[in-house]
């Protein structure tokens, strides 16, 4: 629904497009920033084209050679100064913004109206756990689409990301919500989010990660928080158990894609891959790259490899009759 | 021109200046990168002190002995050379080929005492490259600084045959000098590396 | 003696051959020790692999002329970003430099010859091992993909499996030690060998900054020489520096990394400050103005220039301290760089400016130079940087520093010192069709990047789907392809002015330093006598014997 009502404000990637107390700090740093540069190009490109036209050569060539300025030291104290103070500003003002954007995130704790999620980067797609909110405990793993709640009038709702990487270094970007903030082998990093409105907000890994490095797309979903807690309750639960699909259940997890997908209340507990458990409730496959449809879903299941090239997830030539009985499994994870 | 028209003015006499030859800087700057080199080296090393999930740790492979006992003899072997500089300059040629020689046989003694450290670290407490983060870093930062010993008694054995065959004198030392600058550097490596692998070993970290 | 009968024999016994003397002049060409023919070597091997690394520019700009284009597929596209600033940072930029300074430096400080001429060779030859060791990567099956920052883990076997990587570390490494021996004899050559009466204050400019980034080259190139190591040591021995799985950090090869690639901007960029400071008094007939505060200017760049590494990681989650002390070192660097640019105006100012084709570049210079340099100060205020690093605004920043700066007064340098180096002038109608295209081309590829970037585009993806970006890209695009002549048009001026080229004379810019006062091109031997020294401008001195320099320095 996000996907077909918001296209034209989820198409926008822009950092000057905020809609985070966070992005909206960056945002008038750097206007500052951007009026300091303009201001010294306006002046300094404008007396050197003045010089260049001022002090043109005319055309006699047996003109004497122009008096010989060898220095001076007030003059240099002087264009040492005007730049010093300039710096010294700026020092100033990025000290400001770097103490409101860079927040260490707290514990949890009773009634915090907090949501602490881990992100993991991977080749090339984002796994979350949700694992409290409101101090509740959650415990669920998804993957690819982040949903978060909005704030209310009077009232943040910060999430709390908790970034790491399960392979090489990736960088979590969502312009509008946010500056990067990368995903480092080995290292635990941190980011706050803060939505002032709900809708979709996109963005891309940023840091090169690979092969498919220009595939691995960021959704975030902000909700109203009723809704996210609608959402919420859905993704715990463990994955439907539809009688009628027992059989193409059974013949999914006869295949090897259990080795590396998990649907939550069935053997299939691999955990390479994105969890399937409520795959239908997202909108898109392939780490964001194309929308959740029937025929996609089974585009994507017959071959990934001609979607998303190099991707991680082998085409198995599955026969036909499988290939639609996996996808009709698939199609029952709501 | 008319013997009224002012005299051209004439430059002050010109200075020669004084300070390290072409040479000299060439061996000053090569060693400047050889400093950034080791640094980074010793970084990684620090860096990665008592990070390891796995043994031996540095306290349990490393014994002490064996390497005082080198560090003597390379730090000897700077000592030695000093001196053998010091015969080449007063035109004593013989004490200089003596001295110059056993320069070169304490740095023998000390790449000899390496291997034989290599040796037991391998073979008894199965410490290896790709072992742990110690065995990585400690195999680079020896592994480097041996191969910089290496070198200089390549070098110094050179020198050695060229003053046997009567090519080395006085006059033309400052080659000799230039080897010397290189291999106290060697050893002032060998003194970091001293202190921060293996005193920190013994004494349970920096 | 013997060398000339020996080639003498040569040529006569050779008389099948089109050309006789080619075979003779090959020979004399690769066992040279000259450092004159070492810097044309340094400079042609920089030109031929500025052409490879150009068309690599131009297949990515084509890949990403409309999104989800199916031009190139990721593989492809990754393996020539890498290839394409491996080469331009290690192979085009570097060597272009060091063979500017290997040809000038000693004619400029009245010396024969670097202090170490078989050295000086030496790194040459494996300088350009180095570089066809990289491109030998396309052998394994294809180039590596790693980006020329090559983070870690993703060189480690996991990640990069094939020796494409190998060859690529071992190629750097190798041309890296190619830049320290370069480092060496410059040093040696500068603070040795300098003529009679030219203390440390009465160099020229040029040589000046080429001391200092020298002495950079001798501080960065090694740590990466280091983590190069580490990283064969890890693909080849099973060490585990970077294997983050085994306890190895991805975290340390940034540090390393970056200790170097920081200073790396400036190598790249002091000799071309050097180069501009020699072509702005030239032509606006002035001295340099201020050349003591350039001078500390320059040596500070240098030094500030170590302790800034991490403001290419402040998105890594360092801390907001360090975050603001990297914020303010980098900060720091528009000072000195301010001071200089304020001088070349006061030098300009009240001069007679003459805009023949090297004025021309480094007006160039200047005015995109500067645009570069704000864009850093808003790369380097780190808030602002968590937006904007790793986007397609950081390709447009230091293309602008590195073709705006580096290459346009590479190229002020290259019109300046033809004649001396050939005896022959460059086409100035050549020179202005050169001039012209790569400046538009130069700000129609570049200037959108940053808006692209500002839009929320990352760099190095291969394709893209958001609307927005495709307008940018394609004007990025057009302006690529406005680019791409000029280059050629300077190869065909360089190639035909060698025969056709007006012929120059000693001194055709009447220039005031010591390269001038001998022939063109140059003798072997460089000057006939020791040219002794008073002022920073000896032929000022010997133009003007009524008014010299020295009487006021």
């Amino acid at each position: 629904m996000l996907l077909a009502t918001d296209v034209n404000l989820a198409h926008s990637q822009s950092i000057f497009n905020p809609a985070s107390p966070a992005a909206h700090s960056i945002v008038s740093l750097a206007i500052l920033v951007l009026a300091v540069s303009g201001l010294i190009f306006v002046i300094v490109e404008g007396v050197l084209l003045y010089s260049v036209w001022r002090f043109r050569a005319d055309a006699d060539p047996n003109a004497p050679e122009p008096p010989q300025a060898y220095g001076s030291r007030a003059i240099e104290i002087a264009w040492t100064a005007a730049p010093t103070l300039i710096v010294l500003f700026l020092v100033l003002v990025i000290t400001r913004t770097l103490w409101e954007v860079e927040v260490d995130p707290p514990a949890p704790m009773p009634d915090d109206r907090a949501l602490f999620v881990t992100v993991t980067g991977r080749q090339w797609w984002w796994e979350y756990t949700y694992e409290t909110y409101d101090n509740r405990p959650l415990g669920f793993t998804t993957a690819n689409e982040l949903h978060i709640p909005a704030g209310e009038p009077g009232q943040s709702r910060p999430v709390y990301l908790k970034l790491v990487s399960a392979d090489v270094c990736h960088s979590f970007w969502v312009p509008r919500l946010a500056g990067k903030m990368d995903l480092i082998p080995g290292r635990v990093n941190h980011l706050t989010l803060q939505a002032d409105a709900p809708g979709l907000y996109l963005g891309q890994c940023a840091e090169y990660c690979g092969t498919q490095h220009a595939h691995m797309l960021l959704r975030v979903v902000v909700e109203e928080p009723a809704a996210f807690d609608r959402w919420l309750t859905e993704q715990a639960e463990p994955a439907a158990d539809d009688p009628a699909a027992r059989a193409d259940r059974d013949l999914f997890l006869a295949q090897s894609c259990v080795n590396c997908h998990r649907v939550r209340g069935t053997p299939a507990v691999g955990s390479y891959a994105p969890d399937l458990t409520h795959l239908m409730s997202r909108q898109t496959l392939a780490s964001g790259m194309i929308e959740n449809t029937p025929e996609n879903l089974d585009r994507w299941v017959a071959d990934p490899q001609s979607i998303k090239p190099g991707c991680l997830m082998p085409a198995f030539g599955l026969g036909s009759e499988d290939q639609a009985s996996i996808v009709r499994y698939l199609q029952t994870l709501h | 021109m008319s013997a009224t028209a002012t005299p051209l003015p004439a430059p002050p006499p010109i200075v020669t200046e004084r300070g390290p030859s072409a040479a000299q800087w060439g061996m000053i700057a090569f060693l400047l990168s050889e400093v950034a080199f080791f640094s980074t080296l010793i970084v990684a090393y620090v860096a990665f002190m008592g990070k390891d999930i796995v043994g031996p740790t540095p306290q349990e492979a490393l014994s002490l002995p064996l390497v005082i006992g080198t560090t003597l003899c390379l730090l000897g072997s700077s000592a030695v050379m000093h001196a053998a500089e010091r015969a080449l300059h007063s035109g004593r040629q013989t004490s200089f080929c003596l001295l110059w020689t056993l320069t070169i046989a304490l740095g023998i003694i000390f790449l000899a005492g390496t291997a034989y450290e290599w040796r037991e670290l391998i073979v008894e407490k199965h410490l290896t490259i790709s072992r742990n983060l110690f065995g990585t870093t400690y195999y680079t930062l020896v592994g480097f600084h041996a191969l910089h010993v290496t070198g200089g008694v390549m070098t110094m054995a050179i020198v050695l045959l060229l003053a046997l065959r009567g090519q080395v004198s006085r006059s033309n030392a400052t080659g000799v000098q230039l080897v010397g600058w290189y291999w106290h550097f060697v050893d002032a490596v060998w003194i970091v590396v001293f202190v921060v692998v293996y005193v920190t070993a013994k004494s349970g970290g920096l | 003696m013997a060398f000339a009968e020996s080639t003498r024999a040569v040529g006569q016994g050779d008389t099948a051959v089109a050309h006789p003397g080619v075979a003779t002049r090959l020979h004399a060409w690769t066992t040279t020790v000259d450092h004159k023919r070492i810097g044309i070597l340094y400079v042609l091997m920089s030109l031929v692999f500025l052409v490879i690394g150009g068309v690599e520019a131009l297949l990515m700009r084509w890949q990403l002329v409309v999104p989800d284009n199916q031009f190139l597929g990721p593989d492809t596209f990754n393996q020539l970003f890498t290839m394409h600033g491996t080469t331009m940072v290690f192979f085009v930029g570097m060597p272009i430099l060091i063979g500017v300074g290997n040809y000038l430096v000693p004619l400029m400080i009245g010396a024969r010859d670097m202090a170490f001429p078989r050295l000086n060779a030496f790194g040459f030859w494996i300088t350009l091992f180095g570089g066809l060791l990289v491109y030998f990567s396309f052998a394994t099956g294809g180039a590596p993909a790693i980006g020329w920052f090559a983070y870690a883990p993703l060189t480690e076997r996991t990640f990069a499996r094939s020796a494409a990587t190998d060859f690529w570390a071992l190629g750097l490494l190798i041309s890296g030690i190619g830049t320290v021996t370069a480092a060496v004899n410059f040093v040696a050559t500068i603070l040795g060998m300098r003529a009679p009466g030219m203390t440390m204050r009465k160099m020229p400019f040029f040589v000046w900054t080429m001391l200092w980034t020298a002495f950079q080259m001798l501080l960065a190139l090694p740590p990466l020489t280091a983590a190069l190591v580490m990283i064969l040591f890890d693909r080849q021995l099973g060490a585990r520096f970077f294997d983050t799985s085994g306890g190895g950090s991805a975290f340390l090869w940034q540090h390393l990394f970056w200790f170097f690639g920081h200073p790396e901007v400036y190598i790249l960029i002091l000799p071309v400050f050097g180069i501009v400071s020699e072509v702005i008094p030239v032509f606006s007939r002035k001295v340099l103005f201020g050349y003591e505060f350039m001078a500390a200017a320059t040596m500070a760049i240098a030094f500030i220039s170590f302790g800034v590494w991490a403001h290419h990681m402040y998105c890594v989650g360092m801390s907001r301290t360090l975050d603001l002390f990297f914020a303010t070192a980098s900060l720091l660097v528009s000072i000195p760089t301010g001071i200089k640019f304020f001088n070349w105006l006061a030098t300009m100012y009240g001069g007679r400016i003459r805009f023949a084709s090297p004025m021309l570049f480094a007006f160039g210079f200047l005015s995109m130079f500067l645009i570069g340099g704000l864009t850093g100060i808003m790369l380097a205020a780190a808030p602002f940087d968590f937006q904007l690093s790793d986007s397609y605004f950081v390709v447009g920043h230091f293309h602008w520093v590195l073709i705006g700066g580096t290459l346009f007064g590479t190229f002020a340098g290259v019109y300046y010192w033809y004649p001396k180096v050939t005896g022959r002038m460059l086409s100035e109608r050549l020179a202005r069709w050169q001039f012209w295209l790569l400046y538009v081309g130069f700000f129609l590829t570049f200037g959108p990047m940053h808006v692209a970037g500002m839009l929320g585009m990352p760099r190095r993806i291969y394709t893209y789907g958001m609307d927005d970006w495709t307008v940018w890209n394609q004007i990025s695009t057009l302006g690529a392809l406005i680019q791409a002549p000029s280059y050629l048009i300077l190869i065909y001026n360089l190639v035909v002015s060698l025969r056709h080229g007006k012929p120059a004379g000693d001194d055709p810019w009447d220039a005031w330093t010591l390269e001038w006062t001998t022939t063109s091109p140059p003798p072997s031997y460089n000057f006939e006598t020791t040219p002794v020294v008073h002022s920073r401008r000896p032929l000022w001195d010997s133009k003007h014997p009524d008014d010299p320099d020295w009487l006021y320095e």
